[in-house]
């Protein structure tokens, strides 16, 4: 019996250079950064401050910083494919064998989609919700750095699954009976299987807690339609996390159970049935699209409405066409697979409910329109990102309703026009959002803004790129080139994919300007401090306290009597004398203590991943052990809060000017 | 000028596509008809979409903060009539457009046959790791990575896969339809004018994906019938044992044909796809690469 189960030496892709190239940098580079910190002798500072901290604003950076290395990793991958297909046309093979290019499209979906694009949007949820509700942090903290530190279990996997064994090549949906241990006998299935399994679990934690905090823990007078409608998205989007994660999960516990344990959910023998995966998967599917996007619509909604100093036309109406889209996203699923041959009732019937979810996001482009009608528009990164997005997601989702209409459906499924149109909803309006996010809350986190030269140069380049990029890619599908392919005959093919890979190229200049305005700025940050708490003129309660906020948010509970609370406040105290400060009767708060179980949990859930993956079942059981003992420990915690006392509450408050009165 | 941007547009798409020979440069009435309703869906949403960009840009640029002339109007925040147009703009869009996703829906079902009073030719298909087997069971034989049919004949095609699912794909003739194991799926077709059209698989299938590619070859039936006869006195029968070896994994398969099929092969593939239980290492490249 070998200790190490399937694990040896051969399981290093020694003989692959560009493997080892890529896993030989990423070891480095990790080793750098370990010892520099080592060096700096910062390992206290950040155990303590950070990767045990319950604050949700920390945790909300930390997920947006793991986002941002992963845009970084599959952003490589995305490079690397464009560079293959831009020269493997007629005979030649280019320089990727199929083996590595199916490994490279795969995880390029699965990490942008899973540790990039929605760790972003949680990680903005968690930042800026509780502070918009007005309290103290999120009805679950514990189990908030339990979710953060899940996903990062997730993210370790698929990145050690670049060093040690493989990645899946079976595309990110991972598809039986390709996905089946006949077709796919090594671990790279594995690997993506367990890595969404335990990141999975932190995000439906994620979606309980959030949807506690919203509908329990709004500040005194905050009525549901008091919130600002990025709580309204952020509640959307976490029903949706709860009510589709459970499905992920059973799925992906089905294949499982059909790779290891000899099952036949979905293999052709003993009756399984392979498109019962493909249902399920989109089931999840659909509304995971939503799950991305909507955040990303609230925070244009904050955005516009802040920059153009007015309130967001059509509040009501934005509610509804959140609340539509959350049901609605559940009900279009089969248009991931018209060509499966369901009968002309079937397709019919979901490709019109594919369009009627155009509805209520139609409104909401009107809606941003008319908020910016009879504004005052400032041009600040955050708005030429929502512009930006405005212009594009509209033909996004133009193209995503011809995709819905079945017969055009047929021609253009699985082609590189349907990816033109997923980079073009998903980059246009999650990967926008997020920067736009980014860029706006930014000052709140840390105490200073961002650069708004590199911003804008940034955002140009990203701009010109993606259409560089995607366009050429609707031509392609238009031309009949189908996704997926390692090399292809037809030559007419190439200029137009060479011109996917200049644009490419550029967004990767948008992403060294990132790099080059968050460096920049940081040098400059005495310039550019924040001392008002209010950059931006804001109008929802994040900007009523002070940049950065302490950790307890507010020193006292603000009570709203409206919507733009703050705004409103703001008005007010125009008008009359502002309360002073002094005269504020502080309380001593309690905060929840930092936790190492997050961490802990986390260390044992990749421990237990890893030996799963390499069947080594003695380790298995061990990372299993570690996590209920370590819940276990938390659970018997003694003391689960700190208190702050009143004067010291008072000391902070006093020393910063920021914060309307309450 | 009403048509003036979505025409330049289409033709500016076609044109592009005219020389390529993909989904805009059909060659058949199922491709024809289903171009013609990504035509109509895209001209109905473009006279939407392009006001909504020009309106966006518009409105931000005019309403900019350094313009004085434009009118502030901070507590301008709902208006009835306005939000009544805000929903039924886009709701008289889908409507349309929801129509003409219906009704192509049921005219265009890939079962739906193409002529009443034609009799169709029948082919059947099978997907296989990495080459597409066809069946002519009328005729009696067979071919690999190969399609040749007769021009103005409706084509029938009942298809399956012995093992992972693949897409039938000929963007020239009509839209695709997954092959799947232990199912039948049904597509029809039909070439207008003699041609040479490249087909493929449109659904991801592994290692040799790339190369799952074959011609259809639309010939005159005199043509048709001669190939027929040339196909029927050569190349290998196509049995139990010759369909087991060619189900092995292989891949750029030049094309060739069976001289005779055994009866109810299809069927048989259809309810025992998989016919040799390969030992899993053949596929397995992590232990190629050991071995290496």
């Amino acid at each position: 019996m070998n200790l190490l189960g399937n694990l040896d030496w051969s399981a290093i892709p020694f003989d692959q250079p560009i493997i080892m190239g890529a896993s030989g940098m990423m070891v480095v580079g990790i080793g750098l950064v370990l010892g520099w910190v080592t060096l700096k002798g910062w390992w206290p500072y950040l155990w303590r401050e950070w990767l045990t901290s319950v604050d949700h604003k920390r945790i909300g950076v930390m997920y947006c910083v793991l986002a941002l290395i992963m845009l970084l990793r599959g952003f490589a991958d995305a490079i690397m494919m464009r560079a293959q297909q831009a020269v493997a046309a007629g005979g030649a093979q280019g320089y990727l064998p199929p083996e590595h290019f199916n490994q490279i499209f795969s995880a390029h979906g699965t990490i942008m989609i899973f540790f990039m694009a929605m760790p972003f949007m949680i990680g903005l949820m968690n930042f800026a919700v509780p502070l918009q509700l007005g309290i103290r942090d999120v009805a679950f903290p514990t189990l908030n750095s339990v979710s953060l530190w899940l996903t990062a279990s997730g993210i370790l996997l698929t990145n050690i699954s670049l060093v040690v064994g493989e990645f899946a090549k079976t595309g990110w949906v991972a598809y039986p009976p390709l996905s089946e241990l006949q077709f796919s006998p090594g671990v790279g299935v594995d690997y993506y299987l367990w890595a969404l399994q335990i990141s999975g679990l932190g995000t439906l934690l994620t979606g309980i807690n959030f949807v506690t905090t919203i509908l329990k823990m709004r500040a005194p007078g905050m009525g549901y339609m008091r919130m600002p409608v990025f709580c309204w998205t952020a509640l959307a989007t976490n029903l949706l996390i709860v009510a589709a994660f459970p499905v992920l999960t059973a799925t992906f516990a089905m294949l499982l159970l059909d790779r290891y344990l000899g099952f036949h959910f979905f293999t052709f023998e003993g009756q399984g049935n392979q498109m019962m995966y493909v249902n399920l998967f989109w089931v999840w599917g659909h509304p995971e699209v939503y799950i991305l996007v909507l955040p990303a619509f609230g925070v244009f909604s904050e955005v516009i409405s802040t920059f153009s100093g007015k309130p967001l036309f059509g509040y009501r109406s934005m509610v509804a066409a959140t609340m539509a889209i959350c049901v609605l996203s559940f009900l279009v699923w089969l248009h991931h697979f018209f060509t499966m041959g369901a009968g002309a009732d079937v397709n019919g019937f979901f490709g019109v409910m594919t369009m009627i979810i155009a509805v209520p996001t139609g409104v909401k482009i009107f809606n941003w329109l008319f908020t910016m009608w009879g504004g005052r528009v400032r041009f600040t990164v955050p708005v030429l990102w929502s512009l930006g997005f405005m212009v594009t997601f509209v033909i996004g989702g133009m193209t995503g309703v011809l995709l819905a209409v079945p017969p055009a459906d047929f021609q253009l499924h699985n082609s590189l026009f349907l990816v033109a149109h997923f980079h073009n909803v998903i980059i246009g309006g999650t990967v926008f959002g997020a920067m736009a996010g980014y860029n706006y809350w930014f000052p709140k986190a840390f105490g200073f803004t961002l650069d708004e030269r590199w911003g804008k140069a940034s955002f140009w380049c990203w701009l010109t790129g993606f259409y560089l990029a995607f366009m050429p890619l609707y031509v392609l599908g238009l031309m009949g080139m189908t996704r997926r392919m390692q090399h292809y005959d037809d030559p007419s093919w190439r200029p137009w994919l060479v011109l996917a890979a200049l644009g490419a190229l550029v967004i990767m200049i948008g992403i060294a300007c990132q790099i080059v305005q968050l460096a920049v700025s940081i040098r400059t940050r005495d310039e550019r401090r924040d001392v008002t708490g209010d950059p931006w003129n804001g109008r929802t309660l994040e900007w009523a306290t002070a940049s950065p906020p302490p950790a307890w948010n507010f020193a006292l509970l603000p009570h709203v009597s409206g919507m733009d609370a703050f705004w409103r406040w703001k008005e007010s105290a125009r008008a009359e004398q502002p309360v002073a400060k002094d005269g504020r009767d502080y309380e001593a708060i309690e905060m929840p203590k930092n936790s190492a179980t997050g961490f802990v949990t986390a260390f044992f859930a990749v421990v237990t991943g890893f030996a799963l993956i390499w069947h080594i079942w003695w380790m298995a059981a061990l990372g299993v052990f570690g996590a209920f003992v370590t819940i276990l420990v938390f659970a018997f915690r003694e003391h689960e809060e700190v208190e702050i006392p009143a004067s010291r509450i008072a000391e902070i408050d006093r020393a910063h000017p920021a914060g309307a009165v309450s | 000028m009403r048509y003036g941007v979505p025409g330049i547009v289409l033709v500016a798409a076609m044109a592009l596509g005219g020389c390529s020979q993909g989904v805009l440069d059909p060659h058949g009435p199922i491709a024809s008809a289903e171009r013609q309703i990504l035509f109509n869906s895209l001209g109905i949403m473009l006279a939407i979409v392009i006001p909504t960009i020009v309106a966006t840009l518009g409105v931000a640029w005019w309403f900019r903060s350094s313009n004085r002339r434009a009118t502030y109007l901070p507590e301008f925040e709902y208006s009835g009539r306005l939000e009544l147009l805000v929903w039924s703009i886009p709701a008289m869009t889908v409507l349309l457009v929801g129509g003409v996703a219906w009704v192509g829906a049921h005219d265009l079902d890939p079962r739906k046959p193409i002529s009443p009073t034609v009799k169709p030719l029948a082919v059947q298909v099978v997907s296989l790791d990495w080459k597409w087997l066809f069946i002519y069971p009328e005729q009696g034989i067979a071919s690999v990575n190969h399609l040749t049919v007769p021009v103005g004949t409706p084509l029938s095609f009942e298809l399956t896969s012995s093992s992972v699912m693949n897409s039938f794909f000929v963007p020239q003739l009509g839209g695709q339809i997954y092959t799947m194991s232990g199912m039948a799926t049904r597509l029809q077709l039909q070439a207008d004018h003699p041609g040479s059209y490249p087909g493929l698989s449109a659904n991801f299938s592994g290692g040799g994906f790339a190369d799952m590619r074959f011609k259809v070859d639309a010939v005159p039936a005199a043509q048709f019938a001669q190939w027929v006869t040339a196909a029927r006195n050569s190349g290998p029968a196509l049995d139990k044992a010759t369909y087991a070896d060619l189900a092995k994994p292989s891949q750029a398969v030049a094309p060739f044909t069976y001289r005779s099929v055994a009866s109810g092969l299809f069927q048989q593939i259809l309810s025992s796809p998989l016919p040799t239980s390969l030992p899993s290492a053949q596929r397995d490249s992590t232990s190629q690469r050991a071995e290496q």
